[in-house]
């Protein structure tokens, strides 16, 4: 495939360039923190919130946490930069949240059926598939604080997955639970013509990219 | 999600071609507003598109340096051209040289068409209630447009309610053919102006709110399809109140063109 670049007659960046391999190709960075989602945004109340992790066995195995019990695992702080498909990336975001490590570990000492896949399911039907590998290894969150704050619901509070080493979409807003998959199943905007894996270093933004 | 429009994106899944991108010729650029801009492009190998999609632009400077921006189509699928119109943000980087220095005959790259969920088909019926703000309108045009060439039994099948937010009149991109499409009513067009109004406007002079949405948009009964696009702002507010009206969250689609607009 020659992606031999067209050179738009008289363009000229009119940005201060971005600090040299921190930005992924095709993106630009932003200070703001834009908001993108299919829908209205969904309002869980607290008292009736879950975390659910359904294992491979079509889901008979599982484990629920309450937002109390989500709140008493051992939380981390990371400081990671992240990369919207839409072309924005952002640098240092500050979140809050317990490791899916953490979460699977518990998950599978107490006997749910293990997988390769994962397919992180939401408040509003959203969903969003990715390599447990992906959000295994110290790569993955469920994060619920953001800039010293509680998230905020348009930017998928109380609870959003945050894999900062994938496009955006693959953070999964108001994310209710993984469902753990013997094989990959497409998500919601994998089915709608974005890319399976979402690598924005090899800008994977749609389907058929490298 | 439901929608035949899913089954046959997944239909249509396997091994899919890579968007290749490709150098668009301008054939035209006709000034909308004071600060929008429509450029009607020749995309050589265009696959065609649903009213609803956008395409990414990249623009390569002499040193290698890029940058990607995406635009909404709105142009209606069964006109051979496509047409983007951009908004001119002065401080910004893409749209001012898509709205200044871009020319007929000249090529720019692009990609698509790509979205798949903030679509609407005459097929998928109505009624159909549009909310736009600022150049949010595009994508709904592209929906007008596909509405306005649909045969008359189908069209009439589909009402169709716009409700449109801009800043002043002048800024009311497309106006000529809304009003058009509003006389005789095709489409029941209703502009709300947030900055300044002619001194003889009897419409709306305000930001869209509940009171606003209730007057203009069908009762949660009717089970209008919904589709909101422009600032962040307006789009939360706006899908927010709709769903406090007893609108179904899954019959709201929206997209967000960023914090500005
Ligand atoms: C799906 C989709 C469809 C879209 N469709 C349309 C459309 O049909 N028409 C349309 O006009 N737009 C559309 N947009 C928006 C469009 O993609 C661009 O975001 C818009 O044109 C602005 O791009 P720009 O390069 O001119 O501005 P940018 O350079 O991206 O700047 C945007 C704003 O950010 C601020 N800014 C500039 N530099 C910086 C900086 N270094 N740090 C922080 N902030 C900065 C500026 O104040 C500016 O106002 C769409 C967006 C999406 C996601």
């Amino acid at each position: 495939m020659a992606d031999q670049p067209f050179i738009a007659r008289g363009f000229h960046s009119r940005r201060a360039a971005a600090p040299p391999g921190r930005l992924p190709p095709g993106q630009y960075e932003t200070r703001d923190f834009p908001v993108l989602s299919a829908g209205p945004t969904p309002r869980t109340p607290l008292e009736s919130w879950d975390f659910t992790i359904r294992g491979a066995d079509g889901g008979q195995s599982s484990v629920r946490w309450s937002w109390d019990e989500l709140q008493a695992l051992p939380r981390e702080t990371p400081t990671v930069d992240i990369h919207c498909v839409t072309k924005w990336s952002k640098f240092d975001t500050r979140w809050e949240g317990v490791s899916v490590d953490t979460l699977l570990d518990a998950a599978l000492t107490a006997g749910v059926a293990d997988g390769a896949f994962v397919l992180a399911f939401c408040d509003g039907g959203y969903t969003t598939n990715l390599p447990r590998a992906d959000v295994t290894g110290g790569k993955a969150w469920v994060a619920f604080g953001y800039d010293g704050a509680p998230l905020a619901p348009e930017h998928g509070g109380p609870a959003r997955l945050l894999v900062p080493h994938l496009y955006f979409w693959k953070s999964a807003k108001w994310v209710r639970g993984l469902q753990l998959l013997p094989s990959d199943e497409p998500g919601f905007w994998e089915q709608l013509g974005y890319h399976d894996r979402g690598d924005p270093w090899r800008e994977q933004r749609y389907q058929g990219d490298p | 999600m439901s929608e035949a429009v899913v089954e046959r994106v997944a239909a249509a899944t396997p091994g899919p071609p890579r968007l290749e991108w490709q150098v668009a010729t301008v054939v035209s650029v006709q000034q909308e507003t004071p600060r929008a801009r429509t450029l009607v492009l020749d995309v050589p190998q265009w696959p065609g598109h649903r009213a609803g999609q956008h395409v990414d632009v990249r623009l390569v400077a002499e040193d290698g340096y890029q940058a990607q921006r995406s635009y909404s189509i709105a142009s209606a699928p069964a006109e051979r051209t496509v047409a983007l119109t951009v908004e001119r943000l002065d401080d910004g980087e893409v749209s001012p040289y898509l709205c200044g220095v871009l020319q007929p005959a000249d090529g720019v790259e692009v990609r698509g068409p790509i979205g798949g969920y903030f679509v609407w088909e005459v097929a998928q019926g109505g009624p159909l209630l549009l909310v736009a703000g600022g150049s949010g309108i595009v994508p709904l045009m592209a929906m007008l447009r596909h509405h306005a060439r649909a045969d008359v039994s189908a069209r009439a099948a589909v009402p169709v309610r716009l409700l449109y937010s801009a800043r002043t009149l002048d800024d009311v991109i497309y106006r000529a053919e809304l009003e058009k499409l509003a006389d005789p009513p095709q489409v029941e067009v209703v502009l709300t102006l947030t900055r300044d109004a002619p001194p003889a406007w009897s419409g709306y002079r305000r930001r869209v709110d509940r009171a606003m949405l209730e007057a203009v948009s069908w009762p949660s009964s009717a089970a209008p399809h919904v589709y909101v696009c422009g600032p962040t702002s307006l789009v939360e507010s706006v899908a927010t109140l709709l769903v406090d009206l007893g609108h179904e969250a899954s019959r709201v689609r929206t997209e967000r063109f960023g914090p500005t607009a």
